[in-house]
């Protein structure tokens, strides 16, 4: 490995100082900078570890239900925090999925999403649940919807002295619930060849609201905003939701490698889609 | 370049060392502490031979900054035994015959400990499941799982040392 510097701040305004003065890379987990660095492909020379900075160590559900992770939040925490695995059951699974426990240890979520991989496992379960990202940097604070954060693979919408500080996830209603589902050959310590995320929201029988979000089958996350409007208004019944698969398909713009051929992931897509709407709506229908 | 000075808990002693920033943990610990029993597999984190608990969590030492480690405490293989008293999971790999070549020996060694503190009565899907980031090219796992299995039963108290829980015949 090259020569670097590491620098470790206690606050959030040491963070940003040292990220706009230099041109650093905050290393969070470490779990994909580490191996990017040792093979030639991380450009900077000077990380700012942020796991020191008490606001960004935070796993917080507020008194509305809303939910805050802090950036250097491992996995591990996450996933088993009762709170979250109750009201965001989806986004735990999603969680608990990423590599093995040693790497659960160590990877964040917000590591995940910044990464920018088009298969990141959390960030369709985030697209699904509308969270939104806290980057503070030079000129403020801002927010950025983790639908929009990654803009190409392997790019974000952070800017130079930019971190991305903490996800924010909105309170779920009494009867919404997510699920998150991926597609890999082996069992588990997989890439998502197909990883789909589905939120829905019930009024009794009727779905009243639904976000679905698709990840590995494009070069960022995508909403699948008609397969979630063939499911509201309706009953939630195998005809609608073999309607907001078809529409998940043809929202899906796969491409061909290794992992799958691309006909081959929009299939998925529609069988996945299926799996994880109805299984978002029994557990809303249970009120998880 | 100049080294930064790391105090850390090692194996229940304060422990003071100089490294580099770019050194990963797994490299201080064997060139620069000669604590070789932490192997080196593949050095990205998908093998497991490294790992170490830091803080009581199981981590790949391959993938952590040596600076990363002030102030933490961190355990090693060789912070298993008391004195000559080996481990109870030590003993039951060497009575399953767990292990053949070895390297990957004490990297499962850690990741079972950390699994026994957290779930002292795992089943043997829970312990296939929460192994699954240690790779090993020799035994085939059948063994692994059932020493640890037979370690986690000794350590409850359920069954005699040495009996195991599962005798396999050969
Ligand atoms: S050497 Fe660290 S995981 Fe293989
Ligand atoms: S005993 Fe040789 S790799 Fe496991």
């Amino acid at each position: 490995m090259h020569e670097i510097r590491y620098s470790a701040p206690r606050s959030l305004d040491d963070a940003v100082a040292l990220l706009a003065a230099d041109d650093a890379r905050v290393l969070a987990g470490g779990t994909d900078l580490l191996i990017q660095l040792r093979a030639g492909t991380c450009p900077s020379r000077h990380l700012i570890d942020v796991k020191r900075i008490a606001e960004l160590a935070t796993l917080d559900v507020d008194a509305s239900g809303a939910l805050r992770i802090g950036a250097a939040v491992p996995c591990w925490r996450l996933a088993d925090d009762a709170r979250v695995r109750r009201s965001f059951p989806g986004l735990a699974e999603a969680t608990a999925l990423i590599g093995s426990t040693q790497i659960q240890s160590r990877a964040t979520i917000a590591g995940n999403l910044c990464n920018g991989s088009p298969a990141a496992d959390t960030t369709p379960a985030l697209a699904a649940l509308d969270a939104v990202g806290v980057v503070v940097g030079p000129a403020g604070r801002r927010e950025v919807p983790v639908a929009s954060f990654v803009t190409a693979p392997g790019k974000t919408v952070l800017g130079r002295g930019e971190l991305l500080v903490e996800l924010r996830v909105p309170a779920p209603s009494a009867h919404s619930a997510d699920a998150y589902q991926r597609f890999i050959p082996r069992n588990e310590m997989d890439i998502a060849v197909v990883g789909v995320a589905a939120s829905i929201t019930r009024d009794g029988a009727r779905c009243s609201a639904a976000r679905i979000a698709l990840g590995a089958v494009g070069p960022t996350v995508l909403l699948a905003e008609d397969a979630a409007r063939a499911l509201v208004g309706g009953t939630l019944d195998d005809a609608a939701i073999a309607r907001a698969a078809a529409a998940a398909m043809a929202a899906a713009r796969p491409i061909t490698d290794m992992r799958a051929p691309a006909d081959y992931r929009r299939e998925i897509t529609g069988v996945l889609t299926r799996r994880v709407v109805a299984e978002a709506a029994r557990r809303a229908l249970q009120g998880a | 370049m100049a080294k930064t000075h790391v105090t850390l808990t090692l194996n229940g002693e304060s422990t003071e060392l100089l490294c580099e920033p770019r050194q990963t943990l797994l490299e201080v610990l064997r060139d620069e502490l000669d604590l070789t029993g932490t192997k080196e597999g593949c050095a990205t984190g998908d093998c497991g031979a490294c790992s170490v608990l830091l803080d009581g969590r199981v981590v790949c030492a391959c993938l952590v900054l040596g600076v990363e480690a002030e102030g933490r405490t961190l355990t090693t293989v060789e912070g298993l035994a008391d004195g000559d008293q080996l481990h109870p999971l030590q003993r039951a790999f060497l009575e399953h015959a767990a292990l053949q070549c070895g390297i990957c020996t004490p990297g499962f060694l850690i990741a079972a400990k950390a699994l026994l503190e957290r779930n002292p009565d795992p089943s043997e899907h829970e312990v296939r499941y929460e192994l699954a980031g240690n790779l090993c090219r020799c035994t085939g796992y059948d063994k692994i799982v059932h020493a640890v299995l037979a370690a986690a039963a000794e350590m409850r108290g359920t069954v005699a040392r040495g009996r195991g829980t599962a005798s396999r015949g050969n």
